[in-house]
């Protein structure tokens, strides 16, 4: 048996140093936290969220995994505090602490995870984001049908003091996987009481530091603190209000006016001024996600030339786009994983920068071979979905294209209609962008695998699948690393895609919040926020 | 009159049928799907997804269960908000719109009827370029550039009012949407009641009220003003049901709970339970309002009469 990471419990230790000094400071008056959030809930039904970050934001304040985040993004214990993970990297044992109740007071048990990993993986659920807990075993059998509920590889023991998982093959991201709303517990007692309505505002219980105590649709979502929580009395807040802010220019406006702490996402277009006019209270960091080009490899497509698509990506002036274009708000990307990956190190694709005249050229040549020229101009079918920030993008990058004789048709339609669009392979270039969902290089290298539904453009390569293969099945996290790397390098060198730009995590933060910190996956519970005096 | 009101709500009964049938089919024609997006769902998952929500029966299959289950007034639940109903999501947020609405409505008719009748009185004068040249300025102006600057100098630079937010409807929250809301109205009723005041101002029996030594006041009282109100009357009744039903700009500016959001966004959610739900709840509105118009009709113009 391997004992659990070192990194994770000297993480546990400093955040319980932190909080004896945010313990002192705690104030006496009632505390609400005010959050402009840009959407509106799906469900506090884990299995039921669609996926927006302002889900992860709520939810996470509520509920509580087995691992949970510290302010900076990282995984510490949560319900869980410690664990085993057998040799062959197949098997985990939580031990849940002794403390951890829900909101009613009620313990929260090994089995209300095993309960809440069922429900998601329950076809009858319709869990959008049921695929995340693929890892575990048996857990897509039981998502199609083809097994029982109880099939599934999660078993409570010791009377529910003690989960073990057994996994289908060795995942070294699962720990990273369990801080993801998909594996949060649920409250079977609660469930078993109300049925579907225990989600209602009168009947939900959670976990977390928080719970929900009114939800007017479309406008806000208060919670309060759950005084059942094991570590309330390091929780400074009372309340926090989630406000629905869809129009973000608005925001800006109740944020100024006071009536908001913290906005999430503000637009990149008010990057500068807020800079200029709130710059304490503006933030900017990088993000794990990659905004980029789809190339359309199918046969028949100009865009399965590997020499047009290295054409494309050289002259593709990624600078430009993010400080003149994007003003700032979007770092240039030239590798389809983001920086700040874990155990991951930046690749780069070859030749895309520097001298811009060299590449001009380079490119003009590449696309003459392909058998292109002023008689027969290359013509690209360009796809991309509505919004002021992709226009101006696909706008100056047909424009950089140009000078290769490259004729741009842009048609751009509504999220929903692009998306089934370039997933029929129906384009030659298209918009599209990935932010992981959980922080491991392998979530974005399987936009390239082939055969798999977010390969938009059909991107197929025996040595990238193989590669990719051969990192699932590796435990050692440093020859893991190398083989993603390499698969990432062999995707690079084809130009498999075009990656423009790094997205970068916008909010506004009231300056006289502590405990709230930029980090990679933009994740903040409100459990650690707190008012300096 | 009671025939008649009972015999166009019967005629109502088709007229809505037939709304819901077209939409129906139309939101299904209409590429992309509920569970189109961003991400590529897994085949199993997708599968999933829509043997829970029925849409992998055939088509017609769906319309006769949608009608059934809409005779027994079941709306079904939201794709996209799946804590709430449909109905229980315009229940939570009608209300909302309709206070609003309401308030918006009665304001342009407090505003807007006295400033048309005043500019046709002073018609041609100083007063009357005025009175419409404001108004123009109104109509031209939409208000997603009025209520964000409403919102800038009232919320945050003079700090007199809330910059947004719905407070349960605190009369604070209330004063900002309210006048961004009825600023167009008040332009349009404005135009509208000058335009017909000045029609009725030069017609005969005006003129023989006037031959009568009616004093001006009760000329304009007693005759001018109520045939004058006719064709805002029937401008009033889709623009009363257009406003109660929300405006998706000012409700997403403001943050107020209502439901104009949902016409646009369950469109662009392909939510087709949400669509179907908004469809049937404006389209009997609608017909609501046109009917309490024409009824209204008759009260104002004592020529028009339903008695058969």
């Amino acid at each position: 048996m391997l004992r659990h990471s070192h990194t994770l419990l000297g993480a546990m230790a400093l955040s319980s140093l932190s909080l004896t000094s945010l313990a002192l400071a705690t104030p006496a008056q009632a505390e609400t936290l005010n959050i402009g959030v840009m959407g509106e809930l799906a469900s506090f039904d884990t299995s039921q969220v669609s996926g927006g970050v302002w889900e992860s934001q709520v939810l996470m304040d509520v509920y509580e995994g087995l691992l949970k985040k510290n302010p900076e993004g990282e995984a510490i214990p949560g319900m869980a505090t410690d664990w085993e993970i057998s040799e062959d990297g197949k098997a985990y044992t939580f031990h849940l602490r002794d403390d951890a109740k829900w909101s009613d007071g009620e313990p929260v048990t090994a089995e209300d995870f095993v309960f809440g990993w069922q429900h998601l993986l329950d076809p009858a659920s319709a869990s959008k984001y049921a695929y995340l807990l693929y890892p575990i075993k048996n857990a897509e059998t039981v998502n199609v049908g083809d097994k029982p509920l109880e099939a599934l590889g999660a078993e409570s023991l010791d009377g529910g003091k003690t989960l073990k998982v057994t996994l289908e093959s060795p995942t070294p991201f699962f720990l990273q996987l369990l801080t993801h709303y998909t594996a949060y517990p649920l409250p079977k007692h609660a469930v078993d009481e109300y049925g579907k309505k225990w989600v209602k505002m009168d009947n939900i219980v959670t976990n977390g530091a928080f719970e929900p105590a009114e939800w007017i649709s479309q406008s806000r979502i208060t919670v309060e603190k759950n005084p059942e929580y094991y570590d309330a009395s390091e929780v400074s807040l009372d309340s926090v209000n989630y406000f629905n802010t869809e129009d973000r220019n608005a925001a800006i406006s109740r944020f100024r006016a006071g009536e908001l702490d913290i906005i999430r996402d503000y637009p990149s277009s008010r990057y500068q001024w807020l800079e200029e006019n709130l710059p304490k209270a503006t933030h900017l960091s990088p993000m794990l996600g990659t905004y980029y080009y789809v190339l359309n490899t199918r046969e028949g497509r100009p865009t399965a030339d590997k020499r047009v698509r290295e054409a494309l990506n050289l002259v593709a002036r990624r600078k430009v786009l993010s400080e003149q274009i994007m003003a700032g708000s979007f770092k240039d990307a030239y590798s389809l994983v983001p920086p700040g990956t874990s155990h991951y190190d930046v690749q780069r694709m070859d030749g895309v920068d520097g001298d811009y005249a060299k590449r001009l050229a380079k490119a003009k040549q590449l696309i003459e071979d392909a058998g292109y020229g002023p008689d027969n101009p290359l013509h690209l079918q360009l796809r991309y979905n509505t919004s002021d920030e992709h226009k101006k993008i696909a706008i100056a990058l047909a424009a950089m294209w140009k000078p290769l004789g490259v004729e741009v048709e842009m048609t751009n339609a509504e999220a929903t209609v692009h998306y089934q669009t370039i997933q029929e392979g129906d384009f030659d270039v298209a918009r599209a962008g990935w932010i992981a969902d959980y922080n491991d290089a392998e979530n974005f290298l399987t936009l390239l695998r082939s055969g798999v539904g977010n390969n938009y453009g059909g991107y197929d390569n025996a040595e990238y699948d193989k590669l990719l293969d051969q990192a699932a099945s590796t435990l050692d996290l440093d020859k893991r690393e190398a083989l993603l790397e390499e698969a990432e390098n062999v995707a690079l060198d084809d130009y498999a895609l075009v990656p423009l730009l790094y997205y970068v995590t916008r909010n506004l933060v009231n300056p006289d919040i502590s405990g709230w910190q930029d980090n990679a996956e933009d994740d903040h519970p409100s459990r650690w926020v707190q008012f300096s005096e | 009159m009671l025939t008649y009101t009972l015999k166009r709500l019967l005629m109502a009964i088709p007229t809505l049928l037939i709304v819901i049938t077209i939409s129906f089919f139309l939101m299904r024609v209409a590429p992309g799907g509920p569970f189109d997006g961003e991400r590529q769902l897994p085949p199993e998952i997708e599968a999933n997804l829509k043997a829970a929500y029925h849409l992998d029966e055939p088509l017609p299959q769906q319309y006769l269960r949608y009608m059934g289950n809409l005779l027994q007034g079941d709306f079904g639940p939201s794709f996209k908000y799946k804590d709430f109903s449909v109905t229980e999501l315009i229940a939570q947020g009608f209300p909302v719109s309709l206070e609003i609405g309401g308030l918006a409505i009665l304001l342009a008719l407090l505003i807007g009827l006295p400033l048309g009748i005043i500019a046709a009185l002073r018609r041609n004068s100083g007063v009357d370029y005025t009175v419409m040249g404001t108004a123009l300025a109104g109509i031209a102006v939409p208000n997603f550039v009025i209520a964000p600057i409403l919102a800038l100098v009232f919320g945050v630079l003079l700090a007199w009012l809330p910059a947004g937010g719905w407070n349960g409807g605190a009369l604070p929250n209330l004063v900002l949407p309210v006048i961004a809301l009825s600023i167009q109205q008040i332009a349009y009723i404005a135009r509208m009641m000058r335009a017909s005041m000045i029609e009725v101002l030069g017609s005969h029996y005006i003129r023989t009220a006037r031959a009568k030594g009616l004093s001006e006041r009760q000329v304009i009282w007693r005759h001018a003003i109520r045939p004058a109100l006719l064709p805002v009357t029937s401008y009033l009744g889709p623009a009363i049901a257009g406003i109660i039903t929300g405006s998706v700009v000012i409700e997403q500016i403001f943050g107020i709970p209502g439901i104009g959001r949902y016409f646009v966004q369950a469109a662009l959610n392909r939510d087709y339970t949400l669509v179907m739900g908004t469809v049937v709840f404006y389209g009997a509105l609608i017909v609501l309002m046109n009917l309490l118009v024409d009824l209204l009709y008759s009260a104002l113009d004592p020529q028009i009469r339903y008695d058969d």
